[in-house]
């Protein structure tokens, strides 16, 4: 059993703060979605988590099973078990997928203990059955060249591979068509189970058609401004967010 | 301020006297008279040559304190050899140590037959003489290195030879090895490869030292004669001592329709200097130059080409990728020339730099000589770091930040590495430059 706390999280790029006093709990087994309008800062979250270095965590405080991950660089924590599946994944010219894959699980290994290469492409191989990708992939440089749909369904197959605690999926129904959307999902929802837990962020309602979410948070203005289940992401959808905008003007300061 | 007019100090010759060219003649077995008519010419022009300075535009940005002749001597035959298979299949191998034959195996029992001749240039000299006369250092050292190659050709030991007659394909590569061992040897390999009409041949030289510590000069040269519509594929790998001062210069000559394609691979020495001179003599000829090189910690590599179109309907494509770690220097100085009647000439060159260092240091200064007005010529340099949202997104799946920038090192290569044909001298390039990355990991 794993748990992702955030506790009271602000964060800043230079001096402006753009997360501010987030808090979250999200354990295994369970699929939380984060909403919200543009810039507000939900993105900012994901690569925090993650250990991007261009932003400043200026107090509060993510623990992954009890342990703070601040002080980790972003290798550490993902070898502690964390996963960002990104919005924008970078274009890797001359690695291959199975390359890089390989370095990815190798990193997990000992030091000292060098990779099976048989046992490491039967689990690729099987991975990738299990989410329909077509065996050319793994000798095509990391999203190059590839098509929205095939970089984030290559997300889903790094995250398969390396069998994260807790994933962070940020804006992963962006940039896909309906048809994309439904073969990114299904990957997701192969790999939901009681040792994953699944932190969405999403700006539209429609990905949570297809992943069904235990929770919906909603994120305005740096912090979560209302918690629900399934239903408030539908509410959510019918009444735009100015209506949770003008919810928490109407709150006394 | 005043000037005054000083004898011209003798040329520096180090350890290569007179007497050590006298004592490394009556060394070698009987030489035909020409031969060595060429050897005492040479030793003569390397005796009143100048070491290179600073201000000869020939070595701009070079470390010419560097090129000190001193304390080196030819060294005493080898016993063993480093040798370690790099587990590529192969038509036949040479070794040399310490510039003499160690082995010589032919693995490709037709060889023979089909009448393809892998010996050493000794034995050449002696049965195939008039082949080795027309190629054997047939080109004007023209990049800078005249000193260089005229004690190259004086104190030349032995090397390898490699013909394949008209109309023949060596399926397999010829591995030819030549290893320096002892502090302060100083070695002169040489391969020449004549490739008759129509013949093809891989080619696969591989330079390298048993200890890392050892001071050594290494001054070696190939030739690269590609006959008419014939096929040449070169690949050197430099992995000297680190502590060696080598100087290698490449002369290459396409006639009809015929095609070179060479990569470099440099890793080794602690100066190296690499000097490539693609002639494309005749129409179709075409001239693809690669290079790879790792350079860390002090190392310096100075790499100074030449394309030189002759004939119209010439192609050269030169790529020179540099990796740059610690302090470590590169020079890249390339010209490609086009001849007035080298009309519809298509030429290339790039060199690029990936710095992973902020204290590495990549001189570029590529440039052309066009005096043809039909022609396709590019040139440029570029100068890159390493992405850092690719880093981020490595790190992301848990690859530590050195190991990142090492899958992204060999990223950057592999456009080098993709245009090579056979896949298994691809990975074995791949796994070469991987130890080296892994050694450096290790020893520091």
């Amino acid at each position: 059993m794993s748990s992702l706390v955030i506790h009271d999280l602000h964060v800043s790029i230079g001096d402006k703060p753009i997360v501010k006093g987030l808090s979250l709990t999200v354990n295994s087994g369970e699929v939380h979605a984060i909403m919200g309008p543009n810039g507000t800062g939900k993105s900012t979250l994901a690569k925090v988590i993650a250990g991007h270095p261009d932003y400043t965590v200026t107090g509060g405080d993510v623990l992954l099973d009890g342990r703070s991950v601040l002080a980790q660089e972003a290798d550490e924590r993902a070898r502690a078990g964390l996963f960002l599946a990104f919005q924008y994944p970078s274009e890797i010219p001359g690695v291959s997928i199975a390359n890089f894959l390989r370095a990815a699980v190798q990193a997990r290994l000992p030091e000292g203990e060098e990779i099976d290469a048989t046992a490491y492409y039967k689990r690729l191989y099987a991975k990738m059955d299990l989410l329909k990708i077509d065996r050319k992939f793994t000798s095509r440089a990391v999203n190059e060249g590839f098509s929205g749909g095939e970089k984030k369904r290559c997300e889903i197959l790094q995250m398969a591979m390396l069998e994260p605690k807790m994933a962070v999926m940020d804006e992963t129904d962006s940039g896909l068509d309906i048809d994309a959307l439904r073969i990114v999902s299904d990957g997701v929802n192969a790999l939901r189970g009681p040792g994953l837990g699944v932190l969405m962020i999403t700006h539209y309602q429609r990905l949570l058609n297809h992943i069904v979410p235990d929770f919906v948070h909603v994120m305005y203005d740096g912090r979560i401004v209302k918690s629900g289940d399934k239903s408030l992401a539908l509410d959510l959808e019918s009444r735009g967010y100015d209506w949770v905008k003008q919810e928490l003007a109407a709150l006394p300061a | 301020m005043t000037t005054t007019t000083a004898p011209l100090p003798p040329a520096p010759v180090g350890a290569f006297t007179r007497a050590a060219f006298e004592a490394h003649l009556a060394s070698l077995p009987p030489l035909p008279e020409w031969w060595l008519a060429r050897k005492r010419a040479a030793f003569e022009r390397f005796a009143a040559l100048p070491l290179p300075v600073r201000t000869d535009e020939a070595w701009r940005f070079s470390n010419v304190s560097g090129l000190t002749l001193d304390g080196f001597a030819p060294p005493a035959p080898a016993r063993a050899v480093p040798f370690a298979s790099i587990g590529i299949s192969k038509a036949a191998r040479l070794i040399f140590a310490n510039g003499r034959l160690f082995s010589r195996e032919i693995l490709a029992p037709d060889l023979g037959r089909r009448g393809v001749v892998v010996d050493t240039l000794q034995n050449a000299l002696r049965e195939h003489g008039d082949l080795v006369r027309e190629h054997l250092l047939a080109q004007p050292a023209r990049l800078g290195s005249g000193k260089f190659s005229a004690l190259h050709e004086a104190f030349l030991v032995d090397g390898a030879f490699v013909h394949v007659p008209r109309g023949v394909e060596v399926e397999l590569p010829i591995g030819i090895f030549s290893f320096a061992l002892g502090d302060h040897a100083a070695v002169f390999p040489h391969t020449l490869v004549v490739a008759d009409e129509g013949a093809r041949v891989t080619v696969i030289d591989y330079f390298g030292s048993q200890d890392d510590t050892e001071r050594q000069l290494a001054i070696g040269a190939n030739d690269l004669y590609a006959g008419h519509g014939a096929r040449i594929t070169y690949v050197g790998k430099q992995d000297w001592s680190h502590q060696a001062l080598a100087l290698q210069s490449n002369s290459t000559v396409v006639r009809r329709d015929a095609g070179v394609q060479s990569l470099n691979v440099h890793l080794g020495a602690r100066q190296a200097r690499h000097e490539s001179h693609s002639q494309l003599q005749a129409p179709g000829a075409n001239s693809e130059m690669l290079s790879l090189t790792v350079a860390r910690d002090e190392q310096e590599f100075d790499q100074r080409t030449l394309q030189i179109h002759q004939a119209p309907n010439t192609r050269s494509d030169l790529l020179y990728k540099n990796a740059l770690l610690q302090r470590a220097r590169t020079i890249f100085s390339g010209l490609i020339v086009v001849d007035p009647d080298a009309q519809k000439t298509d030429a290339y060159q790039s060199n690029r730099n990936l710095m992973l260092s902020d204290e590495a240091d990549a001189n570029s200064l590529p440039g052309l000589e066009i005096q043809a007005n039909d022609v396709r010529c590019t040139h440029g340099a570029t100068t890159s770091r390493i992405d850092p949202e690719q880093e981020f997104y490595l790190q992301a799946r848990g690859i530590p930040k050195r190991a990142a920038d090492e899958l992204l090192t060999f990223g950057f290569f592999e456009e080098v590495l993709n245009r090579l044909s056979q896949d298994d001298l691809h990975a074995a390039l791949r796994t070469l430059i991987q130890t080296k990355f892994a050694g450096e990991k290790a020893a520091r």
